[in-house]
């Protein structure tokens, strides 16, 4: 199984390891609720050296770039990044990422720590000749601050000040002398940052944070965060054997461009997606779980994909496909979980609709 | 991990303690370490006829749900009410505040036949790092 840079830094820590994508990772240290909490309320960092990076340049590369990804590309600014998916021919799923854009010919993708060898390949076998390809991931670090006070606890850990950057925004700037790519984005709803930088800094950087007073957090954490917002999960919500049109609902896919699994999202749509993917509240903090029923009427009409408590809600939540005709705001379904009929109402998303990220400052 | 002595054990992980003809049940330090932060808890009703080994309880951590085993059969006399509220006490408190359900054993042998603690603790794996 790999490690992150950071792995002598969990076990000190006696964080509880767990293998996510076939690394070692952290699940969390103190706990999963306070963890949650301190990042709801104050600032935490993830580490998240598990993902990939690739690197894309040349002429010819926003092309490649826009024939492989659903999102546009071409309308990226530079500075931006972009989520989106990458798609097999037949529209299914082969990963969710994001596609940072630098300048004209430049451009950096984040992808999914288990898909990583998988996309690398499918990404490389469609470039045209002259578009160069770098994997950084190993080269590269990768740490999420976020929480409200995430700008103050940057500014006090480097002793800098932050850029001023939107939503989906980055700045190529340094911290501690070593040069930083700082993105105003995450997996959280709370306003933060991710910071990719060289690998060998990253005990630097992460003790520099926790010596400012960030706590750590770990992977459950992460997870009741992006639940609770209605983020898809690679592996949970997204797969190959769905298109991402009940994901998205037709966000981040755009049918105007000419894309790989584009025709088959596009008759999907047309023909009206079958299943799409539901926030359901539940009743009380019993949680519905991955894989359990939707039933509606004793008849099963969908499948959970994720489901645990929502700590800052204190319910339960669950993401499900639901039965296109089921899915609307306000319908009464019930879970099948552990031999117990669960009532649930379809829920607008996100659940968690305080969170910090689209605001100016996080606190 | 804390396994105290006066008390008796199950393989999976629940404790009893008897006192007056009455076995009060709850889970062990190290099975609450193990699911971590609990997040619910569904007790049985008082006057339930059990059977040693049935599932009369469930707890749920973030991650898991996980059933909790009658360490004898009696009927079930009380139960800790203060738990759906506040799940926590088990993590804080396994043998104290934490204690899940109370039940009357059907025969006194029943607390006897139940795992010592130093049987109990070799049955913990090796401690954690």
């Amino acid at each position: 199984m790999k490690q992150t840079p950071l792995h002598d830094a969990h076990r000190q820590l006696g964080a509880r390891m767990a293998p996510f994508g076939g690394w070692d990772m952290p699940i969390q240290y103190e706990g999963i609720l306070q963890e949650h909490e301190d990042t709801r309320r104050r600032a935490t960092v993830f580490d998240t050296c598990h993902m990939g990076e690739f690197a894309l340049s040349g002429p010819g590369a926003q092309a490649d770039l826009e024939r492989l990804l659903t999102q546009s590309v071409a309308t990226i600014p530079a500075g931006r990044c972009r989520y989106g998916f990458l798609l097999r021919d037949d529209g299914g799923v082969l990963d969710d990422l994001t596609c940072y854009r630098f300048g004209p010919d430049r451009f950096m993708l984040v992808v999914n720590a288990g898909t990583l060898d998988r996309d690398r390949e499918w990404i490389r076998s469609h470039l045209s000749s002259g578009t160069r390809f770098a994997d950084t991931s190993e080269a590269t670090a990768k740490l999420d601050v976020q929480g409200p006070l995430s700008r103050q606890a940057m500014e006090k850990a480097f002793q800098t000040p932050m850029p001023d950057l939107p939503y989906f925004g980055f700045a190529e700037t340094p911290l501690a002398g070593v040069p930083c790519l700082v993105s105003r984005t995450g997996y959280t709803g709370e306003w933060g940052y991710e910071l990719y930088f060289p690998a060998d800094r990253a005990r630097e950087f992460w003790d520099r944070l926790l010596a400012v007073g960030v706590k750590p957090a770990g992977l459950g954490a992460r997870d009741t965060l992006r639940l609770e917002m209605g983020y898809p999960l690679y592996g949970h919500e997204l797969t190959e054997d769905r298109t991402p049109a009940g994901a998205s609902r037709g966000k981040y896919i755009d049918l105007t461009k000419d894309f790989i699994g584009g025709a088959a999202v596009a008759r999907e749509i047309e023909g009206g997606t079958t299943a799409l993917l539901a926030g359901l509240r539940l009743e009380s903090r019993r949680a519905a779980r991955a894989h359990d029923r939707v039933m509606k009427d004793g008849r099963a009409v969908g499948e959970v994909t994720s489901g645990s408590l929502a700590p800052s809600l204190g319910v339960a939540v669950a993401l499900a496909y639901v039965a296109a005709p089921l899915a609307e705001v306000g319908t009464a379904l019930a879970v099948e979980s552990r031999g117990n009929l669960l009532p649930a109402a379809v829920t607008a998303l996100p659940f968690y609709t305080e969170g910090t990220a689209r605001r100016k400052t996080g606190a | 991990m804390n396994v105290p002595s006066d008390l008796r054990y199950t393989r999976t992980h629940e404790w009893a303690r008897l006192d007056g003809g009455v076995l009060t049940v709850g889970i062990t330090d190290f099975a609450q370490h193990q699911l971590s932060d609990l997040t619910y808890v569904e007790l049985p009703k008082v006057g339930d006829e059990v059977g040693a080994g049935d599932e009369v309880a469930v707890v749920e951590s973030v991650k898991a749900a996980s059933d909790i085993y009658a360490p004898c059969g009696g009927v079930i006399t009380e139960v800790n009410a203060a738990l759906p509220d506040r799940p926590d006490l088990i993590n804080r408190d396994p043998y104290g505040e934490g204690w899940i359900f109370k039940v009357r054993p059907a025969s006194a042998d029943e607390f006897d036949a139940l795992i010592e603690p130093d049987e109990y603790e070799e049955l913990l794996p090796g401690s954690e790092g």
